[in-house]
This record gives structure tokens, sequence and C-alpha cells, in this order.
């Protein structure tokens, strides 16, 4: 008990200086989606396994596609990055997702 | 109040000794409990029927999710059952992974359960203590998996991440870091007075009514029984590796802090045994999406007790029937048991001291009194009637509706 009390004098704080100092996330971590609409297909995979349905895949023309991501019903499972057979989706490390206007965790993704 | 009079007291659902909301009417003389009611059903969430309405891959994510901290149990406890139906042989190094994260969740169950028990006896130091040390591996769980909660590492056939020698080298690591903690909490458990007076006696079950009343888990280890899935009916890999089921014979809350912090140590056995013998090959077998009909029950030894999953397939690709019997409904009765002839103050620590998760434990519960005489029951068609017969009276009319949705069917 003493120990712990004497070293934690000299220790400096746990917590982290948040915004300035960013949380260190493991590689691979299942963060928010990613996806490539270069690389997409339209077999709508992605759609048929979410669990909360939280992926829509639209066709626009001929062999174009874009991807609605509603960040507030996704569970961060990454089932999408699994099943897409063309690895158009991909989870990013990111996790500061946090937002004070609902609209925008509604997320778009299309090709340019 | 009169010491001579009983009158009932609600303890929840809302209540500030609870962490999870659940009903409980207790019946008192004075500062003793002379019974306990308990209302389940509160936070009953409708699981085993979303689950039927899901695909099995949708289904794993959604039964993650009956538990938050025995997430890996609920899932792979589900996904053995589909696996038995489809006859899928699973890879070894997949078994391996899997007894790998059960573990490792375990490591994190019981030095959570730790802290909060800490807690409800106001021994608040221990909470500070073992909950910073139950960072070190939920770190190694987001390494390995991804996420720090709800896994996500099991699917149909296999596991979804493989283990790289870096993360095996830091898991170690840190299993040398928790091991070394974990001798310390032994040290505290068993020399504590604080612990030893305040948790000796209380919440006593005796090696007989734990047999009687079907404890499971650490409940039942603590009351002597030996009864452990991991040993008696091995699955994953717990076949090919060594280890000591802990019991206790305190019989009470104090036991099961002892088999609790002592199965710490066998799970970091564990955890060695299986890297050192991870063996190589794929980490998953392709299932298909449409599972054969068929049934299968699967048991699995959550930290909290055994687990139960029935399975009813029917060919397509979602499931007919899914039974969840979660740990903490096998250990509710022993609760009640547990309080009477005693005093309320020991109600918080009695209740924690199952590890309850009655979230997992809700279900839809009709109470009927006993001597009434309406009672009977309805079939399927005569339910559907009703419920047409009730929407009118609510002034909605289905026959419309109804008569357009069969035309439609017949065109198709």
């Amino acid at each position: 008990m003493l120990r712990e009390v004497l070293g934690s004098i000299f220790k400096k704080p746990a917590t982290n200086r948040y915004p300035a100092q960013k949380l260190d996330m493991p590689d691979k971590y299942r963060g928010k989606l990613k996806f490539y609409p270069q690389k997409c297909i339209g077999c709508k995979l992605c759609m048929k396994d979410c669990p909360t349905g939280a992926i829509t895949i639209n066709k626009l023309d001929e062999k174009k596609f874009e991807a609605l991501i509603d960040l507030s019903r996704c569970i961060y499972c990454a089932q999408c990055v699994d099943s897409c057979p063309k690895k158009a989706l991909e989870a990013s490390g990111d996790v500061e997702l946090a937002q004070l206007d609902y609209k925008k965790l509604k997320v778009v993704f299309r090709a340019d | 109040m009169h010491n001579s009079e009983e009158f009932k007291i609600p303890f929840g659902p809302q209540h500030p000794a609870l962490k999870e909301p659940e009903s409980f009417s207790v019946a008192l003389k004075g500062e003793k409990i002379m019974g306990v009611d308990i209302r389940l059903g509160y936070n009953h969430r409708g699981i085993e029927k979303a689950a039927e309405e899901r695909t099995y891959i949708q289904d794993i994510y959604l039964i993650e999710r009956v538990c938050g901290i025995c997430s890996h149990a609920h899932a792979t406890c589900f996904i053995q059952a589909v696996e038995e139906i489809a006859n899928l042989v699973v890879p070894k190094r997949a078994l391996y992974i899997r007894t790998l994260i059960a573990e490792l969740e375990r490591v994190h169950s019981h030095l959570l359960w730790l802290g909060v028990a800490g807690h409800e006896i106001g021994f608040d130091t221990l909470l500070m203590y073992s909950w910073r040390d139950r960072e070190v591996v939920m770190d190694i769980l987001a390494l390995l998996t991804g996420n720090r909660v709800n896994y996500g590492m099991n699917t149909i056939g296999g596991v979804r991440r493989d283990i790289d020698p870096e993360q095996i080298q830091q898991t170690l690591k840190a299993v040398d870091i928790l091991e070394e903690r974990t001798k310390y909490y032994i040290e505290v458990a068993t020399q504590e007075t604080t612990i030893i007076k305040r948790l000796s006696g209380v919440g006593v079950v005796s090696y007989d009514d734990a047999l009687r009343l079907d404890a499971v888990g650490p409940t039942a280890r603590a009351s002597g029984v030996k009864r452990d899935i991991r040993a008696d009916d091995p699955y994953a890999a717990y076949a090919e590796i060594s280890f000591d089921v802990i019991t206790d014979d305190h019989c009470d809350v104090y036991g099961r802090t002892v088999v609790r912090v002592k199965e710490l140590m066998e799970s970091y056995k564990i955890i060695r045994q299986v890297l050192k013998n991870l063996p190589e090959g794929p980490i998953a077998v392709r299932a298909p999406r449409m599972i054969p009909a068929g049934e299968a029950l699967s048991r699995y030894e959550a930290p909290r007790g055994e687990d139960v999953h029935y399975v009813k397939a029917n060919g397509t690709d979602k499931p007919e029937r899914v039974k969840i019997r979660a740990p903490t409904l096998a250990n509710i009765q022993a609760v009640k048991h547990m309080l009477k002839d005693r005093y309320l103050a020991d109600m918080p620590i009695v209740i924690a001291a199952i590890d309850p998760c009655f979230s997992c434990t809700d279900r839809l519960v009709s109470l009927s009194h006993i001597d009434s005489r309406d009672k009977k029951t309805i079939t399927w068609p005569e339910l559907h009637q009703f419920s047409i017969e009730w929407h009118k009276q609510q002034g909605i009319d289905f026959t419309q509706l109804n008569k357009q949705l069969e035309e439609r069917l017949k065109k198709c």
C-alpha cells in the first residue's frame, strides 16, 4: 500500500491530455468504415449481411455506385468488410465519431 | 415501524445498489428479510424472437449483444450449435483462438466483478485497483479482435482474425503483469480483515442447496459443487489443455470471491498453454448461408456459469428457434434462498455475488393468481384472431390490407 502511494507521487497522471494528445488505437481497430466506389460491383452482400441495416448501396449509373453509411446505426462489427468480395469496404481506425448534428452521422461515399 | 409488523418494500428496478434494472419486492420484519419476490422482465428485449427474423450471420452480432461482458460466450455458444447442425469441422487454430479470447474475457469479467464487489461493500480502493488492471486485458482484447467489447471475433466455421507472433508476445507480457497483480488480489482476499469479516457467513448456500437450486458457475463451485463445462463437457480446445476446477467450501460470498480470484490464475495458465501450443493452419472453413434443417443444444462455461443455447434450423438462412439460458437465470433462485432471514444491508452484496446480468436473464413473465380459474391455453390461430379483434376495437382494420396482400401473393 505504502509503496503504491509513494510510487504514485512521482508518476505522471494516468489520464491523457485528450484533445491535444490523441488516443493510441491498435492497428486494425474497427472504427469508421471507408468505401472505395471504384471497386464496388454492386452485389449488395454488405447490405444483406449488415446486422443493423446501416449500409445502403445505390446504383448511380452503369458500374457506378454510392454507399450511404448511417454511423448512428453501425455497430462496428465490420462484417461488411468480410462479406465484400472486392474489398471495396475497409474499417479505418477512426474512432472520434461524436457529432452534435445528427445529420452528420449519415455519410455518403461517392466517386467523383 | 414496529418490529413485529411485516411490510414490503420495492428494491429496484431503479436502485442505486443495482447496476442493472431489476425489480425485487422484499418482505421485511424490522431489518430482517422474510422473503424476496423476484420479478423478471423489466429489461426484456425480445432477442430470441429478433434472432428468428435475421440471418445466421446477422444473428452472431445480435446474440453477441445479449451480454456486454460475456459477449464472446454467447456468440460462441450459438455458433457451436449452428456448426453442429451444419456438420462443420472447425479448424484447430480457430478453436484455440476462441479459447484464448474466452479466457481473456473471463479475466476481464472476474476483475470487473472483483471491483463491483469491493464497491458494494464500501471498499472502493479495490474497485480502483482492479478496474485499473482490467484496462490491461481490455487493451489486449482490442489489439487481438479490433473491439474493446463485443469483440466480433467469431464467425460460423471459425474465427475472423488471425494472431501474429508479435501479438502473442504482447499478450504474454500482459498476462505476466496481470498474474503479478492477481497474486496481490489473492493476498487481499485471503488476508484482508475487512473483506473476510464483511463477506464471511453472508449469502450462504450449502452444497445440497446449491445442487437443489441448480446453481451454476462460481456460485456453485464456491459451495463445493465441482461443476465446470470446460472440464465436464469440453468444447473448443479445452480437451487438450490442463487446468484445475477451483472449488471452495466456504459456501458464502467470501467463498465466491476466493473462487473467482483463484480462477484468474487458472485462466492465465490456460492462456499460456494456448499461446504455446497454437497450431498452424487455416482459421475458418467456408460456411453455407443456408443451414440444413436440424436442432442442436450447446453448452459453454461463461464467466458467470453455464450458458445454454438451443438452435433449431429449418433449412433456410434464418433459424426457426433460438433459446438462450443465461447463467444468471440459473442462479437467481439461489439468491432468493441466500437472502432469507438475512439483513437488508446484505442484499446488494448478495445479489452482486452471483455476478448478475439481468438483461441476459430477463424474459417475458405473465403473472396469474394461483387460484384463478380463467387460466387457458391459446393456440396460434386463436391468438391471431384475438389480435385482429383487438385492433378492430382500437379502430384499425386489417381486413382490406390482408385481401390486398393475398392478391399480391397469388400474382407472385
